[in-house]
């Protein structure tokens, strides 16, 4: 690692547009440009791998776009956000990005961006997933994305079954496999359809259609056996709130 | 909905039309029966009042027995025994309530039968101009959602972020690539001279059309890369039939946006044409990406060459979308026309 350096990422699924924030990046010796992503999978690996302090990334990429993958990066890194879509302006300065360009731009714009971001590399912030949340609640998620090591997962929220709290993460069961997210349970909550996932205990949501059946447990709880077998204890609060959405239903 | 029942003001003309008609009834029966003029009207003027009604049935027959399709011995066998009956009917009836004794009843069958007899002359000629406003109404309609479906092709067509995107491109070229840059500036200028200068032609050859898709495509190919792959079969006999202006542009993005976009190593878009007889078919298929979230913009464009296709052809086109794998398909099929 080069001492002093801002170690950036180029993320563009279009070659023209990479090239052309590289040639733009030429004459300012601060910045080395340590990896060129054509996706969002590859901008989540090089990000893990080899935690930039300043990302360039383009919206609209196949499979995961700049948004999911930013929710997978280690929020400390400085994210400019490179497009030719302005209706992401405001998304992107929900989740703390340093600035947000609009192609086509001109040098001076990208050394003025370029400028903020100086200032703001190696500063701590808040997870992406957690800002999202926080500025979005009124969208919900159509899937949620995951990291494990420099993998990334796509679970659509239908094949979501659980989610259980963590410490300062999610643990995300869907099909018999476990996801490790950093995200509070809250957050996640706000995210989910209410008519779909309920929060039946302090630690845990679950996908309602995966309840096979609750029992007694004990004196005072209960326990929601789920379709696959798996326990989760329900809470009193969480039972009275299961009950209200199966009276709506029935 | 009876046109006159439906509308009193229109019932209060037709009414007050018929007070003319009840006092020389009553002048007539008058001077028949060697009655005087009000012992006459008194009877005259209420079954005028509900002759006046029994001629208003006359709008469901006519409506049932419509001039232009049934023949005339059945048109006047229909009415004519119709008014003879009711005529007769009425004729009876007033004679007996009046007790005239069959003093008045020839009279009063006799303009019972020409009165209804007007009657539907009259319904004939009220449907027959209701029918021309109707349309005249569904004329214009057509019209102006040929013109909306116009617009909104123009609009889909120009997206600006083709544009943005382009534009990004060749300052990307300039520096490293110049002669690709220059290269983009006349493909880029193709392009919008011929769809600006499609002016208001509202219909263009499939070759002219096919030309401004590829010039899209070749843009679009910039950018992409090798992630854009295109293969044509477009018969020779369907190019010089003419297709509304801009009919596939909406399609062709499509293919590039929410299929090769969405997909990391691109994909293959299909462009196809056949002419078969009096009908042309044209094809445009793409691969995409079915684990991709759907997007609204797509139905956007197709519902508007559904539109496009419904005020030029009416229930002559068809537009057929199909999903088999990872490739998506929209086929198009119109009546070819030659210009």
């Amino acid at each position: 690692m080069t001492a002093g350096k801002i170690r950036a990422v180029i993320v563009d699924d279009e070659e023209p547009a990479r090239k052309l924030v590289r040639e733009l990046l030429r004459p300012h010796s601060d910045i080395e440009i340590v990896a060129e992503c054509s996706n969002g999978f590859e901008a989540v690996k090089a990000a893990t791998e080899l935690k930039p302090d300043l990302l360039f990334l383009d919206v609209q990429m196949p499979k995961l776009d700049g948004f999911e993958a930013l929710e997978l990066i280690d929020p400390g890194v400085a994210t400019v956000f490179v497009t030719a879509y302005d209706t992401y302006a405001m998304r992107a300065f929900e989740v703390h990005a340093v600035d947000y360009l609009l192609k086509p731009f001109s040098a001076e714009r990208f050394g003025a961006a370029l400028e903020r971001a100086r200032g703001r590399v190696g500063r701590a912030a808040t997870p992406a997933a957690e800002l999202h949340a926080a500025a979005r609640p009124d969208k919900l998620l159509e899937r949620v994305v995951v990291r494990d090591g420099t993998r990334v997962h796509i679970i659509p929220v239908e094949k979501l079954d659980y989610a259980e709290a963590q410490d300062d993460y999610v643990s995300l069961a869907s099909g018999g496999r476990k996801y490790l997210k950093q995200q509070t349970l809250a957050s996640l909550e706000a995210c989910l359809d209410p008519s779909r996932f309920i929060r039946i205990h302090r630690s845990s949501i679950v996908n309602l259609e995966r309840v096979a059946k609750i029992e007694p447990y004990g004196r005072e709880s209960r326990l929601a056996i789920l379709t696959d077998g798996t326990r989760l204890p329900v809470s009193r609060s969480g039972y009275a709130r299961l009950q209200a959405l199966l009276g709506e239903r029935a | 909905m009876h046109w006159y029942i439906s509308n009193p003001s229109r019932l209060a003309v037709y009414l007050a039309a018929w007070v003319p008609v009840a006092a020389i009834l009553s002048l007539a029966v008058a001077s028949s029966a060697r009655l005087g003029v009000w012992p006459a009207a008194a009877v005259v003027a209420p079954a005028s009042v509900v002759y006046a009604f029994v001629c208003l049935s006359t709008w469901y027959s006519c409506r049932m027995l419509r001039l232009e399709r049934t023949g005339a011995a059945r048109l006047l066998l229909t009415h004519g025994l119709a008014a003879v009956c009711l005529g007769g009917a009425w004729a009876a009836a007033a004679d007996m309530i009046g007790g005239f004794e069959g003093r008045v009843a020839p009279i009063l069958f006799a303009s019972g039968v020409l009165l209804y007899l007007l009657s539907v002359a009259l319904h004939y000629v009220l449907l027959a101009s209701e029918a021309s406003r109707e349309a005249q109404e569904r004329a214009k309609e057509a019209r102006a959602l040929a013109g909306q479906a116009e617009l909104r092709a123009l609009k889909a067509q120009l997206n600006p972020h083709f544009l943005f995107n382009s534009l990004n491109s060749i300052s990307a070229l300039t520096t490293a690539d110049p002669a690709g840059a220059r290269q983009m500036c006349v493909l880029l200028g193709d392009f919008f001279r011929r769809t600006l200068g499609l002016g208001d032609r509202s219909t263009i050859p499939l070759s002219e059309e096919l030309a401004l898709a590829r010039c899209f495509l070749e843009v679009e190919k910039v950018r992409f890369g090798a992630r854009l792959r295109v293969e044509e079969r477009i018969g020779e006999e369907s190019t010089r039939c003419v297709v509304p202006s801009l009919l596939l542009q909406p399609l062709v993005e499509n293919a590039v946006n929410h299929g090769i976009a969405n997909l990391l190593d691109g994909g293959l878009i299909g462009l196809a044409a056949k002419r078969d007889g009096d009908r042309l078919s044209i094809t445009i298929e793409n691969s995409f990406d079915p684990e991709a979230r759907t997007s609204r913009r797509n139905g956007v464009g197709l519902a508007n060459v559904r539109l496009r296709l419904e005020a030029c052809y009416g229930t002559r086109a068809n537009v057929f979308v199909s999903v088999a794998g990872d490739r998506y398909r929209v086929e198009l099929v119109l009546p070819a026309e030659e210009a």
